[in-house]
């Protein structure tokens, strides 16, 4: 199927190119663990619980919220790039699918966020985390929607700003409210009722409540499904929307 | 092989609270046979990209139609995308990515299996006499090196029609002569090239036909020998000390005249005949004469004819 092909060729080179850059691993995986290493000893006194298992328990989901969020937010100015190479517009010519152009660079985010997470993952193994597996993979796929989703905005509001100089200011300042009443570093279990009152109408709250639930290891709560529906319903709209960007003339 | 009616486009450009409509493009019709180089000619500004990228499928156009290698341009753009290939003005290459790497992408982009473009890519190398560097990263190229990359990514699937805008911009004069080279051997190839230029000699040497364009439209179409031929008579140079020029000028005020830094020239029905009296008026206003020359029009003495400026100025 053409989608596919042109998809995985795409993919491909992205990914290709992205290993080429080592300093970018080196970067994506020293920032999460200097979280786990130096932030997450605090935790223990401030959320209250009895043992670092169970503070991990609360932080690493909201942790890797976080990094699929941020990650996926600011892939727009490596866009920005290739759009001022010119590197676009020799694939617009082309036949290629318009879709195609765009899942192939977001499914490098989404590839490049898990890996990270499989890390961090570990790591926080070692330090006495223990989750059941399925959870574990129904969390990815959790994280690998909101990555593709925030990485398709980025990538459409890229191509609709088309410069580095718009695009840090606007997506900064999307992304700070969005971490602040999402409950992602800390539960807003504490918060005063206004604002757990706007932090539900924040996604990604949502999405942090599943990825809670799912690190808990329980599984039937309705926090789960509720928040994989609104990133699913989220990440295909983005992608919608961005790859019709793509389709647009851009200069 | 090309055939345009009308292609208008119009760009709506901000500046601070202003909105200002600039017609780049304003009723382009154009006709390019088969197996023709031919050329758009025009200063900076005159709107050659913005009809290159509509016929590309890359802008939409306002208004008119075209015709591309048979494919109609409005209707069927993706029938368009598979005939053509497109060298952008600012280039195309990833300064990470390796040229091989680049050609085979974008062979496969056009839906090539992975065999036959690495066959293709290994060709087409060679062809631009790139092999050498082939498997180096872009950005350790020259600029020549990297515009043959260019050129040879826009004909990697072997299009009908090759639009490359601007292909020698910033070459020296050397690779500059290499680059006509190979796009005479597109065109041997059977390819139909459309180049646009600001250069006089290249729209001179290398093109069949050319068209000039000016302000968005296009003021004279045909072979160079032809429109040049158009102007009938021929022009006189006059090379002056540069603080002459203005009483040279002066004393001439009946032919007519274009001035220049260190030289006037002067478009007279005979040259033979014009060349005594020019001297005469010269000697008569004590202008001190450096040197006289006598020849035929260029095609900037076209453009002059046409639009009162001249290219050269830009
Ligand atoms: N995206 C755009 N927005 C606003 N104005 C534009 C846009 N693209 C082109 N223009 C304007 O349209 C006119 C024609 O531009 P175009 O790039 O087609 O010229 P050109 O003949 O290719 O010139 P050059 O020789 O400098 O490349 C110019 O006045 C330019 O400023
Ligand atoms: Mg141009």
């Amino acid at each position: 199927m053409k989608l596919l092909r042109d998809t995985s060729l795409i993919f491909n080179r992205q990914m290709q190119l992205l290993l080429r850059n080592p300093v970018w691993i080196f970067v994506g995986v020293f920032q999460p663990v200097m979280y786990l290493l130096l932030f997450a000893p605090l935790l223990k006194p401030a959320l209250q619980v009895n043992s670092n298992a169970e503070a991990y328990e609360i932080f690493v989901p909201g942790l890797l919220v976080l990094l699929a969020i941020f990650g996926g937010l600011f892939q727009g100015f490596g866009l920005i790039a290739e759009l001022r190479a010119g590197v676009i517009e020799r694939s617009r010519v082309t036949p290629v699918s318009r879709l195609a152009l765009l899942l192939g660079r977001s499914l490098r985010d989404v590839v490049s966020l898990i890996a990270q997470a499989v890390i961090i993952t570990l790591l926080a193994l070692v330090f006495d985390l223990r989750v059941f597996l399925p959870n574990l993979l129904l969390a990815y796929l959790m994280l690998a929607l909101i990555s593709l989703m925030t990485s398709a905005v980025s990538y459409g509001v890229a191509l609709v700003v088309k410069s580095e100089d718009a695009l840090a200011p606007l997506m900064n300042t999307v992304a700070q409210p969005v971490l602040l009443l999402s409950g992602i570093l800390l539960p807003l279990t504490f918060a005063p009722g206004w604002l757990q009152g706007i932090a539900d109408w924040n996604p990604f709250s949502w999405a942090v409540n599943g990825t809670r639930a799912l690190f808990r290891g329980d599984l039937g709560s309705a926090d789960v499904w509720q928040g994989l529906l609104i990133m699913a319903v989220l990440a295909v709209a983005a992608v919608a929307w961005a790859a019709r960007e793509f389709a647009r003339s851009v200069r | 092989m090309i055939e345009t009616r009308g292609l208008r486009k119009s760009f709506i450009s901000r500046q601070g609270r202003d909105k200002k409509t600039v017609e780049a493009v304003r009723g382009v019709d154009l006709e390019v046979a088969e197996g023709e180089i031919f050329g758009f000619l025009g200063p900076n500004g005159a709107g050659k990209t913005t009809t290159l990228r509509m016929l590309a499928t890359l802008i939409e156009p306002d208004g008119g139609t075209a015709t591309i290698a048979g494919a109609d341009l409005l209707a069927d753009p993706g029938e368009v995308r598979r005939r053509i290939g497109y060298v952008a003005q600012g280039g195309s290459t990833w300064d990470d990515s390796t040229a091989r790497e680049e050609l085979v992408l974008q062979a496969r982009l056009y839906g090539i299996g992975k065999a036959d473009a690495l066959r293709r890519a290994e060709r087409v190398l060679e062809g631009f006499q790139l092999s050498e560097y082939a498997d180096r990263k872009c950005k350790t190229y020259s600029g020549g090196q990297r515009r043959r990359v260019d050129i040879a990514l826009g004909i990697i699937h072997e299009p009908k029609v090759v639009f490359l805008d601007e292909p020698t911009t910033g070459l020296d004069p050397q690779s500059r002569a290499h680059m006509w080279d190979e796009i005479r051997r597109l065109r041997a190839e059977g390819m139909t090239v459309f180049i646009t230029t600001h250069y006089l000699d290249e729209a001179d040497a290398l093109c069949d036909r050319i068209s000039i364009m000016d302000n968005g439209e296009i003021v004279a179409s045909g072979t160079p020998a032809g429109l040049k031929r158009e102007i009938s008579g021929d022009v006189v140079r006059v090379g002056l000390p540069v603080d002459a020029v203005a009483a040279a000028a002066q004393a001439l005020t009946s032919y007519k005249l274009e001035t220049y830094e260190d030289n006037v020239r002067l478009y007279v029905e005979d040259g033979a005949v014009a060349i005594p009296q020019i001297l005469r008026a010269l000697d008569a206003a004590s202008v001190p004469l450096g040197t006289i020359e006598l020849h035929r029009p260029s095609l900037d003495d076209v453009f002059l004819t046409k639009t009162g400026r001249s290219l050269r100025e830009n």
